[in-house]
């Protein structure tokens, strides 16, 4: 008996997966419900992906046809285009500067803000609030602030020192651009960190007082390493949009003084919004594309080096 | 050291503490203060040097006529409107894909899930140029529905909500399918009321992101009358004569919703943020 159950169970199994008629009805329902989000996915991502790809083979420029130009886009782009190289190192310039400090500041204010023993949520919500602000609109303000004569002028003046005028100066510019950056962006990873401190045990840290330790070596040892997956999550996360930056640059310097503070984003706008050479800022979007991959990658292979995962 | 001396000093370096990190917070706010206080001065108050830290007349009604003359009131309301669009398609979108990828059986569920969150790898800025050729091509240039439909159907809501849906217990939707009732009344009745604290923060974070976006709508909407209010923002700023201190009133108005929400929600944000520590990097 038992055995022509097992029997008529193994020869039913293969169409039990999908074969009966109330499976097959669950999975219409499913198509069903999947089919909005579907077709938006495959018109509006998929779609766009692959159409990337080829453009950055083509030299189209939005009017007429495009032709199809192999790789010579990506060899104009390594080896003839005099702004490349200065945009890439822009770029990256950018996103080393503003990663550092961006980790090391917010994390600083997770750290501070977890110390206090009233106000936490409060301290939370003013470092949070410009990242729920438009990045233009800050970027604006900050242009007020960093105005000949204006407000940032006056607090150098009032220091007695002697600065050029911040968005005007070759050198200058980008730092003005990373501390708007740092402004608009630091409120999240503070929140961030802050959540992963009040999460390592209270018992470990006291453990570690009886034993002696002090508040140094409390972080060093045992606070960092217990938060260092959230933190490279962070730092992820941060250097993946700030390869993107444009926001910031477009509102404040519009990519000068020159090409001072043209990125990489800025160079996919300038390229195929204002020259409407579409196949060419195609290709500048896949060399962004690599760019944030080899990071991600880099990061992957660094985090088996510090940080530290429990199980 | 006495232990009552030692207290007296742990609380003045308490004291201290607090104090230090609440002047580092003060100096932050500093541009939000700034961005009000230019907001309701002349403009010539605005340009005047030494710079004024408050203005000697205050002009509230600047932000009146911000709202009418530039007009930022118009594109407060395509902002509005365009925001609120993404986040209602984005809600029930995601719904519907969340619910069958946690309920409901169908071949290649796995791999569809995959492509769903390999997506989300993207960045935004890649999809730019081919996006703005469909819009192009589909004749919706300059339209609401240009630029609201392409950005309407991230994949990141779909995995959200199958995260909160698996958490829901089965049995709440069995006794209603051992009465008959369809998987989209299941969904509607029971599963989506259960949902609001998943739902709400799709929604906000939706929201806020489209609130605050600016190359998208930049491109696609190439009228004037049509702009978001981060692109109008942009308008008036080169040119001859800038009218600063209505732009400053400007830029506060495209940062209220923004910080209201912040603060009325900050719990919800929190406990989304928390989440992702506890998740991070696993």
């Amino acid at each position: 008996m038992a055995a022509i159950d097992q029997a008529t169970e193994l020869a039913a199994k293969p169409r039990a997966r999908w074969g009966n008629r109330l499976e097959r009805a669950e999975a219409r329902t499913a198509f069903f419900f999947l089919l909005p989000g579907l077709i938006g996915m495959v018109l509006f991502l998929v779609v766009p992906i692959i159409a990337s790809v080829v453009l950055s083979f083509t030299n189209w420029k939005l009017l007429g046809t495009p032709e199809f130009v192999g790789i010579s886009n990506y060899l104009r782009l390594f080896t003839a285009d005099p702004q490349f190289w200065p945009v890439l190192r822009n770029t990256l310039f950018f996103t080393a500067e503003y990663l550092v400090l961006n980790i090391v500041i917010s994390l600083g204010l997770a750290v501070w803000i977890s110390s206090l023993k009233m106000g936490q949520r409060w301290f939370r919500v003013v470092f949070f609030l410009p990242t729920f602000t438009p990045g233009i609109a800050v970027a604006i303000v900050w242009m007020l602030i960093f105005a000949p004569g204006g407000f940032f002028d006056f607090i150098m003046g009032a220091l007695s020192i002697q600065i050029p005028s911040m968005l005007t100066d070759q050198t200058l510019a980008m730092q003005a651009v990373i501390i708007v950056s740092l402004w608009a962006g630091v409120g999240y990873n503070t929140v961030l960190f802050n959540a992963a401190l009040d999460m390592v045990p209270q018992s470990y840290l006291e453990a570690a007082r009886i034993d002696g330790a002090n508040a140094w070596q409390r972080f060093w040892k045992i606070r960092l390493p217990l938060i260092s997956p959230t933190l490279f999550f962070g730092t992820v996360m941060t250097a993946i949009t700030s390869l993107q930056v444009f926001d910031q640059i477009y509102v404040m310097t519009r990519g000068g003084p020159g090409n001072a503070t043209a990125t990489l984003g800025y160079a996919i706008y300038q390229r195929g919004f204002q020259n409407f050479q579409m196949g060419y800022a195609s290709t500048i979007a896949w060399v962004m594309f690599a760019m944030i991959m080899a990071l991600t990658a880099l990061q992957f292979w660094l985090q088996r080096k510090w940080v530290h995962y429990d199980n | 050291m006495t232990t009552r001396s030692r207290s007296r000093l742990s609380l003045a370096l308490d004291i201290l503490n607090h104090g230090g990190l609440l002047i580092v917070a003060l100096i932050f706010l500093f541009p939000f203060f700034w961005m009000v206080s230019n907001a309701v001065r002349s403009n010539a108050e605005v340009l005047a040097i030494p710079v004024r830290i408050l203005p000697n007349a205050f002009e509230w009604d600047n932000f009146a006529k911000a709202w009418t003359q530039l007009p930022f009131g118009r594109f407060f309301l395509n902002s509005l409107f365009i925001s609120t669009s993404v986040t209602i398609i984005t809600v029930i979108v995601s719904c519907l894909s969340g619910y069958a990828f946690a309920r409901l059986k169908f071949p290649g569920r796995e791999a569809l899930l995959m492509a769903y969150l390999g997506t989300l790898m993207v960045p935004a800025i890649m999809l730019i140029i081919p996006l703005f050729l469909i819009v192009n091509s589909l004749g919706m240039v300059n339209t609401f529905q240009g630029v609201i439909l392409p950005v309407a159907f991230g994949t990141f809501g779909a995995f959200l909500m199958r995260q909160f849906f698996l958490s829901i217990p089965m049995e709440l939707e069995e006794a209603a399918r051992i009465d008959g009732a369809s998987r989209l009344r299941i969904l509607l009745s029971i599963i989506v009321p259960l949902s609001m604290p998943a739902i709400g923060l799709l929604s906000l974070f939706t929201f806020i992101g489209q609130w605050n976006n600016f190359l998208w709508p930049l491109i696609v909407m190439t009228g004037s009358e049509n702009a978001t209010l981060p692109v109008g923002l942009t308008y008036f700023q080169t040119q001859a004569g800038t009218q600063w201190n209505f732009i400053m009133a400007g830029a506060a108005l495209s940062m209220l919703p923004g910080i209201v929400l912040a603060i009325l929600l900050q719990k919800l944000i929190y406990s989304s943020i928390a989440l992702n520590a506890g998740m991070g990097g696993r």
